[in-house]
């Protein structure tokens, strides 16, 4: 099972609160699919658990993105527009790739777990284990063409012998 | 109280441990296998579980700097574009392989011969064949004869897994440009064998088969040789190998125990199955009186010659749906581009396996990876149209021996039981770099005739060191060689390699059946000449 230590001692609120925002950033919510986005507080509660074993390099990612935000206009990501909050999100993911690839990772991996989404998506719910999935044969008739065909690998010497 | 020395030790319980420590059986003597790694639990498996997505970037990643677990050893590859994928315990990378299980075609055995490059080896496919007919049944794989890219076989001993949609998309599209295709051989139950259920179309394959429907030499080779009486010794890392100074023999090895405790083992016959960097790296942390540079390397090619496959990826989208995440990975291969063609840029050539499709956050991570899949609100929309709907080829590009590409110790880094780690240093050639733009090319074709919307392109694919080649090459010459024509080390008599460093060249499939089924060859060379092993 995975690790479900709590990040949340190792960041402060105002981390996590800028968290959320990137992750809605990653995947908002939407009318038109009837979704939540990633910050829903179930989702957002497992991005946090999942996060722990990367407390460091989360944290440290927040911290850029505060300076990215800071530069831009002088306040912190939070409290900045939402346009600059994407346009300090896009500065992230440019200069901050790693970082930026760990909070997407983490938030998909999380967000396609969720059994509204999963629902949502038709998928099951449930592990692939035990139960496993069905999967029909295919027309093996399309291998006709192929069986004649010539032999088409090369004898390992001048003599022809394999 | 000193143990009583065994008659043979072998180090690492992956593929090729496992079937020589199998092979090895009939003679009777006392066998004992030394593992760093532990057994892993199928019921463990991230598929019986809601986080087997992501639990492909933790514990059951394929790279082990990033799953950094105890049985791990780190690995530099600061200096390679391909990085190193491996599992360490029994069973060994199999735990995590695919199971693609093709072998290596009669020309690969020549190609200094046939192509003027690299070296032939001193083996030829003849000589393989009955044992790679045995490992085929020891491991239980479905296929169908009648490949005409492969000289006659016998029947595999179950049938081809399912085409599925995604598996038959692509076969129609290598038949409209009349290229060859044939199902693949897999290491995969397509019936009940050897007491193993069936495949139940998991697709998940690479994390672990909790249906042990897959031919991973834990659940293979292992449950014979353990019945059979051979010793496997779990959680005992290998420091290095001891030697006699006045004889130059092997005598046995130094590890360390599952508490971190040195401990000692002798043995008469020593056999190195840790892989194409476990093995060099043993080798050069074994250094001696008599072997200052490292066990069994007077040639100076020990961790030389480093080969991976460059792989090349090559994804469609459909507008129809596909299998997703269903079914295994491999399902049909083209070997139309696999040997040596004089009128293109670049000598030898690869095979194209397919490969099914993902789940949904597999899917937005590539989608994502590509810019194809946007952060904000066009997410769900890009997201549906390839959720289900993506299917790939992978292009398997013939890796070509090259001295400067190796496996040495790392001034610094350790694992945790404070043995040096090994450090890669791997570029990939003009020759390599020529292949991959071909595959990307043609397969970029091969997918638009197979009715894909949009293709997209990936070469080399970073986290694909996962075939592990040519550090401790096997010939007849002791100057260009570490070990001869049946694996015993030229310079350490009792001392032999059966794993995959021992590969004169890589040719263009996966490695897994010709490694297996090299080391039976090499276990039944050693049964043959008991008598005078060490002469
Ligand atoms: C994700 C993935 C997918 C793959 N897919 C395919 C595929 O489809 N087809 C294919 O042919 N191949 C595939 N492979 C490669 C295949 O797994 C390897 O070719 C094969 O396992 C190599 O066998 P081996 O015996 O050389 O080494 P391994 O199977 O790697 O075994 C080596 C063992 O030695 C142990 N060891 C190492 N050092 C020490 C030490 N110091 N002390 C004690 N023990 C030690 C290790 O822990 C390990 O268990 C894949 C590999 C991976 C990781
Ligand atoms: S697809 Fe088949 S072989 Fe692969 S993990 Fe599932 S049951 Fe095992």
């Amino acid at each position: 099972m995975m690790s479900k230590l709590n990040i949340t001692s190792q960041l402060s609120d105002s981390d996590i609160r800028d968290l959320k925002i990137l992750a809605a950033m990653i995947v908002p919510a939407s009318k038109d699919y009837d979704l939540p986005g990633a910050d829903d507080p179930l989702i957002f509660d497992d991005i946090l658990a999942a996060a722990a074993p990367h407390s460091a390099t989360i944290a440290s990612a927040v911290q850029a993105l505060n300076t990215i935000a800071r530069d831009l206009q002088a306040t912190g990501f939070a409290d900045l527009a939402v346009e600059q909050q994407e346009t300090s999100a896009d500065t992230f993911r440019k200069h901050h790739a790693a970082e930026a690839e760990l909070l997407e990772a983490l938030t998909v991996q999380c967000y396609y777990r969720d059994e509204r989404v999963k629902n949502n998506l038709d998928m099951d719910t449930r592990p692939p284990f035990p139960a496993g999935f069905e999967l029909e044969q295919g027309d093996w008739s399309l291998l006709d063409k192929v069986r004649e065909r010539p032999a088409l690998y090369r004898a390992d010497s001048e003599t022809g012998k394999n | 109280m000193t143990e009583e020395p065994v008659d043979v030790l072998i180090i690492g319980a992956g593929a090729s441990g496992a079937a020589v420590a199998w092979s090895l059986l009939d003679t009777r003597m006392k066998i004992v296998c030394l593992e760093q790694g532990g057994a892993t639990n199928p019921a463990d498996y991230p598929s019986t579980g809601n986080e087997w997505e992501a639990r492909r970037s933790s514990d059951f990643s394929i790279s082990p700097n990033q799953r950094k677990l105890k049985t791990d050893y780190p690995i530099n590859e600061d200096d390679s574009p391909i990085k190193v994928a491996n599992f360490n315990g029994v069973g060994g990378s199999t735990v995590l392989y695919a199971g693609q299980f093709p072998r290596f075609h009669p020309s690969d055995f020549r190609i200094k011969s046939l192509d003027g490059v690299a070296d032939d080896w001193p083996v030829d496919y003849k000589t393989l064949e009955p044992f790679f007919e045995e490992n085929d049944r020891m491991t239980g794989v479905a296929g169908l004869a009648g490949d005409p890219a492969y000289p006659p076989r016998d029947a595999r001993p179950m049938p081809p897994v399912p085409l599925g949609k995604a598996g038959q998309a692509l076969a129609s599209g290598f038949n409209k440009l009349d290229w060859h295709w044939w199902p693949s051989d897999v290491a995969i139950n397509t019936e009940v064998y050897d007491g193993r259920d069936k495949c139940i179309n998991l697709g998940a394959c690479i994390s672990g088969c909790a249906q042990g429907a897959k031919g991973s030499a834990d659940v293979t080779y292992w449950p014979h040789a353990l019945r059979g009486g051979v010793e496997l010794r779990t959680h005992s890392r290998v420091r290095e190998i001891t030697v006699d100074d006045d004889t130059g023999m092997a005598t046995g090895v130094i590890y360390y125990d599952e508490d971190g405790v040195e401990q000692s083992l002798k043995a008469h016959i020593v056999v190195l199955a840790s892989n194409g960097i476990g093995t060099p790296r043993i080798l050069l942390n074994s250094k001696s009186k008599l072997f200052p540079d490292g066990l069994a390397n007077s040639s100076g090619l020990v961790g030389k010659n480093l080969m991976f496959h460059p792989y090349a990826a090559i994804q469609g989208i459909f507008d129809k749906p596909l299998d997703g995440y269903k079914g295994p990975h491999k399902a049909v291969q083209s070997q139309e581009f696999y040997e040596t063609d004089p009128s293109r840029d670049f000598v030898r050539g690869y095979t194209f396996e397919t490969s099914r499709g993902m789940g949904p956050a597999g899917t937005a991570m590539t989608g994502m990876g590509y810019g194809r899949i946007p952060w904000g609100h066009g997410h769900h929309k890009a997201f549906r149209e390839m959720f289900n709907r993506v299917t790939s080829i992978a292009a398997v590009c013939e890796d070509l021996p090259e001295e400067h590409n190796r496996v040495t110790l790392d001034d610094l880094l350790k694992d945790s039981d404070g043995i040096p780690a090994p450090r890669i240093s791997y570029t990939l050639s003009e020759n390599s770099r020529k292949m991959l733009d071909h595959a990307v090319a043609r397969g970029t074709e091969m997918m638009t005739a197979a009715g894909a919307r949009e293709v997209l392109t990936l070469a080399p694919i970073k986290y694909a060191g996962w075939h592990l080649m040519g550090t401790a090459r096997m010939g007849t010459d002791p100057a260009r060689s570490v070990v001869n024509e049946w694996g015993r080390s030229h310079d350490v008599k009792n001392l032999f390699i059966v794993d995959g460093s021992i590969f004169v060249t890589s040719a263009g499939v996966n490695p897994t059946s010709t490694l297996q089924a090299l080391a039976l060859y090499i276990a039944d060379q050693m049964k043959q000449r008991l008598a005078n092993l060490f002469d």
